[in-house]
């Protein structure tokens, strides 16, 4: 008997939703014999990361919490992806857009929060969307290679975001850490219902939204959609593909810097180091797990947070390190990414003797 | 020559893909001391054969012998022990190592702790010999595409191939370096290897081989003495003299000069001149036929000519409208349409459905959007009309096309490009791969359009379709018009050879 890998012409419907799902049921059974290892019973870690995350109306809401950037950022690299152009900075945009924000709480202190949040919004969707918009200019027009200029530009925003709160934007009474002053009333979010989840949320929901009607109805989404799939015909059709480059980066990075702007002015009330915990690289898995679909995406970021949120719970209950989870997110890339291989190749047995 | 014996014998290989026989029964040997052409156009077969015989491929059915004894390759490695080489077009060398490091790549026998030393004396020597010179210490990607070829011949005489497989190896090398290589395949033959020189261009072939093997459509056609024939005889066995079949076409009324291109030059991917200086006018309601072996320019040329493709020099008017320098979208409009050789990678989306692939064309017009958004309901009903006016055959316009046959999507495209009144039309290769049923059809539709009164650039390998459809017929070589003969029915096989060969035509034009 011998394996033999054929390419698939057509793929199974069940496979669009079918595929993820059995990926990310992999990932955990591979997780718990880590977890095993760790010597936990993964049954127990499990049901723990569930009872945390889903458990109560508390858990459901901090899962929504986290699940607003991660869903956010979502949309941003599913958008360039749809172009096939690898956006991998989606925490370096987040990064920018958060510092904007505060930027122009520092500078432009407004007492009209219909003002304030409006402003806000602005000044994170252009300093993210910019901040992406520079790779995509690089590739138009010198063809440098995006995935290295959106992940290196992650750590000059990181690096810039420690020198502002470190230094000339530190909270004199902040007895030493490294902490903005937090943000006046008209410069915050609204919360719901006493729970921290944000307005960020219908930002969240209005993208999905509008992401969905551009991508399926509009030119500028057909065009985008052409150029992903096939260059040379998007050449063919006089699609001016350097053009679409730069402005589809520049709408990726200004929906990430909405997830930044979100985090500061939603629930922190302040800019602090470390307020991302690498939600624009969880959008990556997001956006992939989701096949760029923007409602799927929403769904995913909802169970994303879940995990986000359990391994939290791991942590406090469990002992466990914070990297356990990580394990636990690389290894649903992981698989998800192995899926695509079976998504487009078929695996058949056959005799010897037929070879 | 005497007749030395043979190094590798290929008996009966056939080799199906997909229910389609690239290689049918085919018969070839190489002997020591000899080159051997392989000759036939794209598509004939050649490669899937020398893939046999290096090992990529396994035959269907069909035997190899070796120095007399069967054998067969499991994998390339076989192949390689067994002293067979091959230069692939792409090169196959680790870019960011060095050339000795490249030598030894995939070689057994160096022991864990390699002697550079003996590994670049044993590089010089080879170079000497054969005349291969390159630095060993240089890392590839630094050398130029020719030097690139040179270090992959090394490779092969490194690892003692006695049979070496070249192929197209002069389709990416300037002249110079042609000739360069040439030398070193004459200093191969002298040491008792065994050359196979993979190509469709007959002048190359006549200047180098010994012997050569003629391929069409994955059967063989001869082997011959090279000494012992023409090119215009080359030229007929690779395409093949077919009998003229009768086309329902009306007298030609043609008309006025609609579209001209003067002295167009122009670059291929490469960077290397693959149109130099040429002139063509295309008339109101005629086919112009440009016949020749692929790759002499067709595909630049009409890339040019629909300014997908950036002019050196020349100029391009359409009505007496200056376009050079326009852009593809003030070319491609109602009147100016190109059919591409291409479908799935230029032509269409494979990925995407009918409609979205019926309005790529023209999907920024008034009458497929509302404001900012496509009107898809407009492009489905407009998709709907031209895909049953073209028969096209699906199982709804909300498939990827990537699932029609061939014909359909040739249909398809068509049926894009054919609708309404179009003034000119490129179509290159339209017929390329389809069965006789959807030759016949798009040949009907081009005839339609003729008649209408556009001018039809048709580029075709296929004579056969040339001879039947072209109302003039003109002969590309090498970026060059060779001659353009006013009444095609009057060409003969021998003639339109010796163009297609290099040799202009020097009769006088009628006609004008």
């Amino acid at each position: 008997m011998a394996l033999r890998v054929e390419k698939r012409f057509d793929v199974p419907r069940w496979m669009d939703w079918g595929l993820p799902l059995i990926s990310f049921a992999l990932a955990l059974a591979v997780g718990a014999l880590l977890l095993g290892l760790l010597g936990v019973s993964p049954l127990k870690a499990y049901g723990e990361m569930i009872r945390g995350s889903l458990g109560d109306g508390y858990g459901i809401s901090e899962t929504i919490v986290k699940a607003i950037p991660i869903a956010l950022c979502g949309l941003a690299v599913a958008l360039a992806f749809t172009m096939v152009v690898w956006n991998i900075g989606a925490e370096g945009q987040l990064v920018a857009g958060a510092l904007a924000a505060t930027a122009a709480v520092r500078f432009f202190p407004l007492e009209s929060p219909f003002l304030m949040i409006p402003l806000m919004v602005l000044v994170a969707a252009a300093a993210g969307g910019l901040w992406a918009a520079f790779a995509g200019w690089l590739k138009a027009r010198w063809s440098v290679n995006e995935i290295i200029t959106t992940l290196m530009m992650n750590y000059i925003a990181i690096l810039g975001l420690e020198y502002f709160v470190y230094g000339p934007w530190r909270d004199p009474m902040s007895l030493g850490f490294p902490l903005t002053p937090t943000f006046h009333d008209a410069a915050r979010l609204p919360q719901l219902f006493g729970t921290r989840v944000h307005y960020g949320l219908f930002l969240a929901l209005l993208v999905a939204f509008l992401l969905r009607t551009a991508l399926r109805w509009s030119r500028w989404g057909y065009e985008i959609r052409v150029i992903g799939q096939n260059p040379r015909a998007a050449a063919y059709a006089g699609m001016a593909t350097s053009h679409h480059i730069v402005l589809t980066l520049f709408l990726s990075g200004a929906i990430a810097g909405l997830a930044g702007m979100g985090e500061v002015a939603g629930l922190q009330g302040r800019l602090q180091p470390g307020f991302s915990v690498g939600y624009g690289f969880t959008a990556i898995i997001v956006a992939w797990l989701a096949r760029l679909n923007p409602f799927a995406i929403l769904v995913v970021s909802f169970f994303m947070g879940a995990l986000l949120v359990g391994g939290d719970t791991l942590q406090v209950v469990m002992r466990l390190p914070l990297s356990s989870v990580q394990v636990l997110q690389g290894l649903i890339l992981f698989f998800v990414l192995a899926g695509e291989f079976f998504r487009n190749y078929k695996v058949c047995l056959r005799r010897r003797e037929d070879a | 020559m005497t007749a030395s014996p043979s190094l590798v014998d290929l008996r009966g290989i056939t080799k199906t893909f997909l229910g389609v026989a690239a290689n049918d029964d085919i018969d070839f040997d190489v002997r020591a001391g000899e080159v051997h052409a392989l000759l036939g156009e794209n598509g004939a077969g050649k490669s899937t054969l020398m893939n046999v015989l290096c090992g990529l491929y396994r035959p269907d059915r069909g035997q190899i012998f070796l120095s007399g004894q069967e054998t067969a390759f499991r994998t390339p490695r076989d192949a390689i022990a067994a002293g067979i080489g091959m230069v692939h077009q792409h090169f196959m060398l680790i870019p960011v190592q060095t050339v000795w490091e490249n030598m030894i790549l995939g070689q057994d026998g160096f022991g864990f702790v390699l002697s550079k030393k003996a590994i670049c004396r044993r590089i010089g020597e080879l170079a000497d010999q054969y005349g291969l010179h390159v630095d060993p210490e240089v890392p590839v990607w630094q050398l130029s595409v020719g030097e690139q070829q040179r270090v992959a011949i090394l490779r092969m005489l490194f690892s003692e191939a006695k049979v070496l497989i070249l192929d197209e190896p002069t389709a990416v090398l300037t002249p110079q370096e042609a000739r360069q290589l040439f030398a070193t395949l004459r200093r191969m033959r002298e040491e008792g290897h065994g050359v196979v020189f993979i190509s469709h261009k007959l002048d190359e072939v006549a200047e180098i081989s010994d012997r050569v093997t003629i391929l069409r459509k994955g059967r063989k056609i001869n082997t011959v003495r090279t000494s012992g024939v023409g090119p215009e005889e080359l030229a007929e066995m690779m395409i093949g003299s077919r009998v003229v079949p009768a086309v329902n076409k009306r007298a030609a009324v043609t008309g006025e000069t609609v579209f001209r291109a003067q002295e167009l030059s122009v670059l291929n991917d490469k960077d290397l001149p693959a149109l130099e200086g040429l002139s063509l006018e295309l008339r109101r309601g005629e086919i112009l036929g440009l016949a020749g072996v692929d790759g002499n320019g067709q595909t630049e040329l009409c890339e040019a000519l629909v300014g997908l493709r950036r002019l050196q020099s020349g100029r391009i008017f359409f009505n007496e409208r200056e376009m050079t320098g326009a852009s593809v979208r003030d070319f491609l409009g109602d009147d100016i349409r190109y059919i591409p050789a291409d479908r799935r990678g230029t032509g269409l989306v494979p990925t995407m459905n009918l409609r979205e692939n019926y309005v790529l064309r023209h999907y920024w017009r008034e009458a497929f959007r509302k404001g900012p958004f496509m009107n898809w309901e407009a492009v489905a009903g407009q998709t709907g009309r031209v895909t049953e006016r073209f028969d096209v055959v699906t199982p709804s316009l909300g498939v990827p096309v990537r699932m029609l046959s061939g014909g359909n999507l040739q249909k398809l495209m068509l049926a894009r490009e054919l609708d309404g009144n179009p003034r000119v039309v490129v179509a290159m290769q339209p017929t390329w791969g389809l069965d006789v049923g959807a030759t016949a059809f798009v040949r009907e539709r081009l005839l339609e359009a003729r008649e209408k009164g556009a001018a039809v650039l048709l580029v075709s390998e296929d004579l056969e379709e040339l001879l039947a459809l072209s109302d003039r017929l003109a002969v590309i070589h090498k970026g060059r018009i060779m001659g353009l003969l006013e009444d095609p029915r009057r060409a003969t096989e021998e003639t339109l050879g010796l163009m297609m060969a290099g040799r202009p035509l020097t009769s006088p034009k009628e006609g004008d």
